[in-house]
């Protein structure tokens, strides 16, 4: 060992961080060391604040830092549309594009038998609940392309058929994207849903 | 010359190959050695350049040269109708699996669009007379040289299959849950079948056209009951059977329980009931069939991996089927105990002789 046993804790539990690995987490640490009043001290009372504050949007499952999160409260952000995501970073990526002016319900994961993932695990029940309650008119399932995105999908719309109208996000060629480097699911997809000029 | 061959193999620390490599010009190998010198586990390695386990079905760790155990590579340079492509596979200790194309990290199943390979490895001898599990998967391999997504068809029912027949063991009654995963199951289910009769219905139409020295069979799929192959008939038939699958605490229709059913049309007799050698030789029949077909239809006849399949074949049969090989301009790569099993090539194969020493297979290209 060469660094001292608290610097080196410090490594290890950065080097478990998503897309860090040992080295980057020795020059993350090393970095920070050498910047210690400027950049290691306003880090660590910043992640201490968020330990304290950071919770669950009630309603939204988004996370925040009060029981309603920021889009939850936001009275013009109440249009009678629900985007149904899998995840935080799913509903954070929709927002960066700043296209969509509902609001969000994060599912948390999607249906698997396997994992012991039922419905309930999923907060499926409270965004049944949330129809009625802030008068949705339109769900977007933006769920992944998987068996069990798609699988989490066909329940919610089995669940609120006739209540609402259900729609999901469209697939086929991204922007920017060449035909040549998709795979034939995609390119069959995006010929199924093509739409006249 | 144009084609679909492996022009260059190289194995570091593959099964009893510590370093190997084989420069190939597209003929069919010929590849001869004692018992346990590591023939096919050559071949082995080229099976791997199809989506899947291998010919061998084995898992990746088994694969690593032992006792050292450190992992192993297969690089291939695979000449694909004009076009060249790098293909490495590497298995770290302990790791899975990872797939390069030119040099890029790929998905398993893309392989299947870039290589066709077919096999028939001893073990398959007794196809016609064990359970239906080999003739199934004989049967989805073949429709996967045709239609490279009927694997990803394959992934996705077999996924939600499982998810259900977890509920089912659970006894869970959730209707809108099973109603969901019996959705993708018909969909991708509706998807193999159909993928299975139209490969067979290839297949069948080549040994109809061919003239070949191995005898036809008349090919179908049968199962235990009567499964509905149209998606929407399937979501119905799964949704009407939960009592009963709940009770068995599994799926009991699907494409799941298909059975591939073959009759020696000549004598119309059912395979099981064949003698071995006409077993042995309806198999070879249906290999040379579905590579026919593929060349028909992709302008290049497939991979063949012949293991042993010389061995039960008398003079006159090995050498139709060397014409019929090479008739077809494909790369067979074959595997016997001599170099006289192979005289009938001549010079329209390459030969490679495999020994073995201290527990390491060595090449010796003749």
């Amino acid at each position: 060992m060469t660094q001292p046993s608290e610097i080196e804790r410090l490594i290890e539990m950065m080097a478990k961080l998503p897309g860090l690995g040992p080295r980057s987490a020795r020059r993350a640490v090393l970095h920070l060391v050498a910047r210690r009043d400027a950049q290691l001290a306003p880090l660590a009372r910043q992640m201490q604040l968020v330990a304290d504050t950071a919770r669950e949007c009630t309603n939204c499952g988004n996370i925040g830092t009060a029981d309603l999160c920021p889009i939850c409260t936001d009275p013009r952000r109440a249009n009678g549309q629900i985007c149904v995501v899998e995840t935080v970073a799913d509903l954070w990526a929709m927002e960066r594009a700043s296209v969509f002016s509902g609001r969000y319900h994060v599912l948390g994961g999607t249906l698997s038998a396997l994992d012991a993932i039922g419905p309930e695990e999923l907060r499926i029940p409270q965004l049944v609940a949330r129809i009625d309650e802030e008068a949705v008119r339109e769900v977007i399932l933006a769920l992944p392309a998987t068996v069990d995105g798609q699988t989490t999908a066909h329940y919610i719309a089995d669940r609120l058929e006739e209540r609402v109208a259900l729609t999901s996000l469209a697939q086929g060629v991204p922007i920017g994207g060449e035909l040549d480097f998709l795979d034939d699911g995609t390119i069959t997809a995006a010929l199924n849903a093509r739409k006249p000029l | 010359m144009p084609g679909l061959y492996l022009s260059h193999l190289a194995l570091s620390h593959f099964r009893s190959h510590r370093r190997a490599e084989v420069a190939a010009d597209g003929r069919p190998i010929a590849i001869f050695g004692p018992n346990g010198a590591g023939k096919t586990n050559l071949l082995e390695a080229v099976s791997l350049f199809s989506p899947g386990r291998g010919m061998r079905r084995a898992a990746v760790q088994e694969m690593s040269r032992k006792p050292e155990a450190l992992g192993w590579k297969v690089v291939g340079v695979l000449q694909s109708l004009g076009h060249a492509h790098e293909i490495e596979m590497r298995c770290e200790a302990g790791g899975a699996r990872e797939l390069r194309v030119d040099g890029k990290s790929a998905p398993q199943l893309a392989l299947g669009r870039l290589a066709r390979v077919i096999w028939l490895t001893p073990a398959m001898d007794r196809l016609w007379t064990e359970g239906a599990d080999g003739r199934r998967r004989f049967l989805d391999r073949i429709a996967l040289s045709f239609f490279p997504e009927h694997g990803e068809a394959a992934l996705a029912y077999e996924k939600a299959m499982r998810e259900r027949n977890r509920l089912l063991k659970e006894d869970l009654r959730d209707p809108a849950w099973y109603a969901a995963l019996e959705s993708q199951m018909a969909r991708a289910g509706a998807a193999i079948a159909a993928g299975r009769r139209a490969a067979l219905d290839r297949v069948e139409a080549a040994q109809a056209a061919a003239e070949t020295a191995f005898p036809a069979a008349e090919l179908g799929v049968r199962y235990p009951e009567e499964m509905p192959e149209v998606e929407e008939a399937l979501a119905t038939g799964l949704a009407e059977g939960r009592r009963r699958d709940l009770a068995a605490g599994r799926t009991l229709i699907g494409p799941h329980r298909a059975d591939l059913a073959a009759t020696y049309a000549e004598k119309g007799m059912p395979a099981a009931e064949c003698s071995t050698g006409e077993q042995k030789a309806l198999l070879i029949s249906l290999v040379l069939a579905n590579a026919r077909a593929l060349a028909g239809e992709i302008g290049a006849a497939p991979i063949l991996l012949l293991d042993e399949v010389a061995a039960h074949l008398d003079a006159g049969r090995r050498a139709a089927l060397y014409d019929e090989v090479c008739a077809l301009g494909a790369q067979a790569w074959m595997t016997g105990t001599g170099p006289d099993l192979f005289e009938a090539l001549g010079d329209r194969a390459q030969r490679i002789e495999v020994t073995e020493a201290g527990g390491e297979s060595h090449l010796r290209p003749l």
